[in-house]
């Protein structure tokens, strides 16, 4: 399949020529597919939001490109422009950012950027508020009414109804709690499969990550220094920790039941470990 | 960026001039101001000019830094010495053309106020450089202290200037965040005239004002659960002494006075 959006040997200099010069990304090279659900984790400063905000031209690259449907969304002023609509962009506590009198005018806000017509507008506001489960009454409230949670997905579907083909997301479930979380995310990957959109999602919880992704990128010193699927990484753990991220609980409760001499593969979901624990009970019934 | 706005930023440091006590050096700068404008000839001005820079030097502020914050002020800069330059009437005359006449006093004054502007621009960045904000709003509410008795509420006043102080880079960074997350949702601030551009600024002063509130309610909430309650009783960690340097520092303000005053007065 053709990549979607790619990135080609990217480097970011902020405050260049300065003394507070500081090298924010060296040199990163990556491309998604449609449909892939993408986590993003690396430890705070490693450059995450910084390559972010590259994606969909918010940032302009110091060097390298930003290719989307192979072509460089720097090449010109209306490719930079159609990057915003195609990429979407939800940043750390999106609810911030709400400013209109109702909820259904500001998830509209994006939509009428892009100068689309009436019609068209008030189908993909009443999508996207389908997608992150807002009702009809909630539409017309007042955004400043909502609860903490309702606020979040109003802020989503801001984004969601601009339908973009790449939907990034910086820590949405930031500030939540688990139940909250656990609908945020569904209502995400919900969105993947109707539109066979790409989602990278940054993260700092990495049962989330192991859980929903097919694959992650691991950012580490401005570097993109590992990408592959989740058991790929996960099996670096030793690499993972010494750079100060942390692995998902089963797995380090299977490292140390392998220390501890059990026959177990390392595994990063509930799911495997629980085939993993029924194999091994099988295998000591049958001794 | 907005980021790079410089509003007078503390530069930390450990120079002679950053060790003075906050009220000594607001002090000098309103005597600095005083002789400033009493200074009415050129060797009077090398005087104060000479007495900066070696301040510079001893701050050890980098000269860089002062002329990136001169960057904002560099219209009122160009604006006064244009005025000054077509509107002084004199005898002699350089050029006439047109309705513009430029007088050699006009060229004199222009240049005269223009370095006094700049001169007392430097002055004032030499203390927020070398002053951290809470020093400086100390000091303030230390100078200001008599007032108390006529019931101005001076600690209110300088707590309230603090907080602002504090709060200008936290707003900066908050108004940079919305404008990116609004850019991403297709906000146009670069085209459309005058008035599509101030309505593209309603969504991010919405959101801007709504933090601030918010900011300031949960400030006020932590303020309070740290029993902040006003002057009443209120004591001090860091209590302002004048040391041996502030000392100094009087008998240089006494001396630079004295000297410009009688170059004034009787010149050379």
């Amino acid at each position: 399949m053709a990549p979607v959006l790619e990135v080609k040997d990217l480097h970011y200099v902020y405050s260049a020529g300065t003394p507070f010069e500081h090298k924010a990304l060296e040199g990163v090279s990556f491309a998604v597919e449609p449909g892939e659900f993408i986590g993003i984790i690396g430890h705070t400063g490693s450059g995450k939001s910084t390559l972010m905000q590259h994606m969909n031209g918010l940032l302009r690259p110091t060097q390298g490109q930003v290719l989307l449907d192979g072509q460089d969304i720097w090449a010109d002023k209306k490719l930079t422009r159609q990057a915003r609509f195609r990429v979407g962009l939800v940043f750390q506590y999106p609810e911030y950012q709400l400013f209109e009198e109702t909820v259904y005018k500001d998830i509209s806000f994006g939509p009428k950027n892009m100068k689309l017509d009436e019609k068209e507008v008030d189908r993909r506001v009443r999508e996207a508020a389908g997608f992150v489960g807002l009702t009809e009454e909630q539409l017309q409230a007042s955004p400043f009414e909502l609860s903490g949670g309702q606020k979040r997905r109003v802020a989503i579907a801001g984004v969601i109804a601009m339908e973009p083909e790449v939907l990034i997301l910086d820590e949405p479930t930031a500030g939540l709690d688990p139940e909250g979380r656990e609908e945020i995310l569904a209502k995400i990957d919900g969105y993947r499969k109707a539109k066979n959109a790409t989602i990278m999602m940054v993260s700092h919880s990495m049962s989330d990550v192991a859980r929903l992704t097919q694959r992650l990128l691991v950012m580490s010193g401005s570097h993109l220094v590992m990408d592959g699927t989740p058991r790929e990484v996960f099996a670096r753990a030793e690499e993972l920790l010494a750079m100060g991220l942390d692995i998902p609980d089963i797995t380090r409760l299977f490292m140390r039941l392998k220390e501890m001499g059990l026959p177990v593969e390392p595994v990063y979901t509930v799911e495997q470990a629980v085939s993993q624990l029924k194999a091994l009970k099988g295998g000591a019934d049958r001794a | 960026m907005l980021k790079d706005i410089t509003l007078g930023q503390f530069f930390p440091g450990k120079s002679f001039i950053h060790r003075l006590d906050p009220r000594t050096k607001l002090l000098f700068l309103v005597v600095y101001i005083v002789v400033l404008f009493t200074a009415d000839n050129w060797i009077s001005y090398g005087v104060v000019f000479a007495f900066l820079l070696l301040s510079i030097a001893i701050s050890r502020i980098p000269l860089k830094a002062i002329v990136r914050g001169m960057k904002p002020l560099l219209f009122i800069l160009i604006f006064t010495g244009i005025l000054n330059l077509f509107f002084t009437d004199g005898e002699h005359v350089l050029v006439k053309w047109w309705i513009i006449t430029i007088t050699q006093e006009g060229v004199v004054r222009a240049i005269f106020m223009v370095s006094r502007i700049l001169m007392l621009i430097t002055g004032t960045f030499l203390l927020t450089y070398t002053t951290s904000p809470i020093a400086l709003t100390d000091g303030l509410e230390s100078l200001l202290g008599p007032l108390k008795k006529i019931k101005l509420p001076v600690h209110e006043l300088s707590m309230m200037m603090c907080i602002a102080l504090r709060f200008i880079p936290t707003l900066i960074e908050e108004t940079d965040k919305i404008m990116s997350a609004q850019k991403a949702r297709g906000a146009d601030f670069e085209s459309g005239n005058l008035f599509q551009r101030v309505k593209a600024l309603i969504p991010i002063l919405v959101p801007l004002f709504i933090s601030a509130f918010r900011r300031a309610d949960e400030l006020a909430t932590a303020m309070e659960c740290r029993c902040y309650h006003g002057d009443d009783g209120r004591t001090k960690m860091k209590l302002l002494r004048y040391k041996l340097g502030d000392f100094k520092a009087f008998g240089a303000a006494i001396v630079l006075l004295a000297a410009v005053i009688t170059l004034s007065v009787y010149g050379l």
